[in-house]
């Protein structure tokens, strides 16, 4: 056994610490992502709503975050009829 | 004014029953009126830990569902007359609890109680899920394992979306209560330390309590540690925690957690860094 290794055998705490701290801040950004997601849906329906007519059903709502860019998706298909007279 | 307390996990196994008997054991010897309330429907066991388990006639089911009034099921400690139980069923599932006749038993035992203790089923479904539904206050059990850390950052996920308290928009305070701890494992690396759990889960610090042989001497004999073996250090640990939630005793913040010597310091950056 090396002098570095008589040292450092059985240190496991510093390895379950950094993986819980990297699990949970992916597990912690993954249950916040869907609220976070629906309740933009919610609200950008809500708002679109008030001015033209369309199809709850054919609405994408889609949130993805990156390390360095996180971007919001959002896919309505208008309807053919139904704009709100101004 | 009474406070509904949830001790919850997650996890199986890391000590819900036998803190929830130490805890609510440790309110009552400091005066206060305490229940604890059994909420493992079809897997009691804290009549067992707390020695009440041949005086168990009726149960939080009966009670609900109407077979049984709230005082024919309560059960009070032989040893301290302010300490009583109300126990689960054992032969229902979790799907005998309901929403409406929880809040109903909860509402009543608040009228006789100051302390109302809820031990938590293990795991996130609807027995869980009702222990902590009306709860003033969490106290999240955790062992210095991953497993155990990793199920409380989904409970304490839980506590602030699905309680009563949180979805009125008042956030639930939450205690950590740190189980099965060894000081001289963590000293020596081989075991999380209390500042690296309080740095990942992010709550206040209630109390820790040691690995000692007295919590199984006192679960053996069905008597809650803190009355079986006052000065036991697991005993001192729960009467401490009980001070703090009674206001008497400051919580511990992250910050005032001793961290380790410099050696361990020292080595601990260097396998951290490697």
């Amino acid at each position: 056994m090396s002098f570095l290794a008589f040292f450092t055998r059985n240190r496991s705490a510093p390895v379950a610490r950094d993986r819980l701290q990297v699990l949970l801040a992916h597990e912690r950004a993954l249950s916040g992502r869907t609220d976070l997601a629906a309740l933009l849906e919610k609200e950008i329906l809500a708002v679109i709503a008030r001015h033209i007519a369309i199809d709850p059903e054919k609405v994408n709502v889609r949130l993805d975050r990156g390390e360095q860019v996180s971007t919001l998706e959002i896919d309505i298909e208008m309807p053919e009829v139904g704009w709100a007279r101004g | 004014m009474s406070t509904v307390m949830v001790v919850t996990s997650g996890k199986g196994g890391v000590g819900k029953t036998t803190s929830s008997a130490a805890l609510g054991a440790a309110l009552a010897q400091a005066g206060q009126n305490v229940v604890v309330v059994d909420f493992d429907v079809g897997l009691r066991n804290l009549d067992l830990v707390m020695g009440a388990e041949r005086r168990v006639v009726f149960d939080l089911v009966n009670v609900i569902q109407g077979d049984a009034k709230l005082p024919q099921a309560l059960i009070r400690d032989k040893r301290l007359e302010t300490l009583s139980l109300l126990p689960a069923s054992q032969t229902r599932d979790k799907d005998a609890l309901t929403e409406a006749g929880v809040a109903r038993v909860i509402a009543e035992l608040r009228e006789r109680f100051d302390w109302i203790v809820c031990d938590s089923p293990a795991g996130i479904e609807k027995g869980a899920t009702l222990a902590m539904r009306f709860a003033d206050l969490a106290v999240v059990v955790t062992n210095p394992e991953v497993s155990s850390v990793r199920d409380s950052d989904r409970i304490i996920g839980l506590l602030d979306s699905k309680t009563v308290r949180a979805e009125a928009g008042d956030p639930l305070p939450k205690h950590l209560l740190l189980t099965r701890y060894d000081s001289a494992r963590a000293s020596r690396g081989e075991m999380m330390k209390v500042a690296d759990v309080l740095e990942i889960l992010a709550i206040p610090l209630l109390g820790t309590v040691v690995e000692t042989p007295d919590v199984l001497t006192a679960s053996n004999l069905g008597c809650p540690v803190t009355l079986h073996n006052p000065n036991s250090p697991a005993a001192r640990a729960y009467a401490q925690a009980a001070r703090r939630l009674l206001g008497h005793d400051h919580f511990v913040g992250r910050q005032q957690v001793r961290r380790g010597g410099i050696m361990s310091r020292l080595f601990g950056k260097r396998r951290a860094a490697a």
